[in-house]
């Protein structure tokens, strides 16, 4: 089941959504995704780039805010839009802690509607992809 | 340090491309996609995973995770599966960084869906940040159903430095 839009209040936060990434998971999202940048998964290339490792792709990392929303809003509910910015990179094996807030409620158009900040933030409390969305909530 | 004679990293020839319509491309939206792509992120939902239980949650088919809009359909005679308009500027630019994604759904995507998107740069600007000069193209790209419907808006920005 997922969130019901009566119950929900400006300025409260959703459940976080937990990500660490191994290699293979990259690899997978690689293949999920269609991104075969090698900076994603050969660490030579990525140093030979000047980066200190290979690092977590900016769209997976939309698409585990993606995650973290369909999981609040559940199947009664639909995600309408996710927005984030790749401000920071983010390595494999580290946490990547995927949080919500919300910042509005309200009706449109005979939908019940939520807008939320989203983020991502790595272990040392840094927002790696800030964003804004939109959910439809029954 | 910048040279405030330098000419602009944006040529005529990019200027000119804002707003023109890149050629469509195919993309497929199939069950096996729905599965690897919601497997690499991790969903346990089985919508993703199980028609029946899709289904039952009133899905025609496996519903598309946000973030997957089709696999383009490929074609080894076509240079690259996403055309991209990556024009050059006026000077060499190494590297190419995502900076960022916005997707606006107005419709489910299921699989069984094939879309077709048509994308255009909407913006160029360059600037100097923490990693010297950068270009920051913006560009959205619209994705249309089989009945022609608009089901997807995804706004892209891509940083070259």
């Amino acid at each position: 089941m997922g969130a019901s839009w009566d119950e929900v209040q400006e300025g409260m936060e959703i459940p976080t959504l937990e990500k660490n990434c191994s290699t293979q998971q990259l690899v997978h999202w690689a293949a999920g995704s269609g991104d075969f940048y090698q900076i994603h998964y050969d660490h030579n290339f990525a140093e030979a780039t000047g980066l200190p490792n290979i690092i977590v792709h900016g769209a997976l990392k939309h698409a585990f805010l993606g995650q973290l929303l369909h999981d609040w809003v559940g199947n009664e509910g639909a995600v309408k839009r996710v927005g984030c910015s790749y401000r920071g990179m983010d390595f494999p094996d580290q946490d990547i802690h995927c949080k919500g807030v919300v910042t509005r409620k309200y009706e449109e158009n005979g939908e019940k509607l939520v807008d939320l900040e989203i983020w991502t933030e790595n272990p040392d409390g840094q927002r790696t992809s800030p964003g804004s969305a939109t959910v439809r909530l029954p | 340090m910048s040279d405030e004679t330098q000419e602009s990293l944006i040529t005529d020839e990019m200027r000119a491309s804002i707003g023109r319509e890149s050629e469509p491309t195919t993309l497929e939206v199939d069950k096996t996609s729905v599965r690897m792509f919601a497997r690499s992120v991790g969903y346990t939902d089985p919508v993703y995973y199980d028609e029946a239980a899709a289904q039952a949650a009133g899905y025609r088919s496996l519903p598309a995770p946000p973030g997957y809009l089709g696999t383009p359909v490929f074609d080894p005679n076509r240079r690259s599966a996403r055309p991209q308009q990556m024009l050059e500027p006026s000077r060499p630019l190494k590297r190419v960084l995502n900076g960022g994604t916005d997707i606006e759904y107005l419709a489910d995507i299921c699989a069984g869906d094939v879309l077709t998107s048509v994308s255009a740069t909407s913006s160029i600007e360059e600037r100097q940040g923490r990693l010297g000069e950068m270009l920051i193209t913006t560009t959205k790209t619209t994705y249309r159903n089989q009945d022609g419907e608009v089901v997807a808006i995804m706004t892209g920005t891509g940083i070259r430095y």
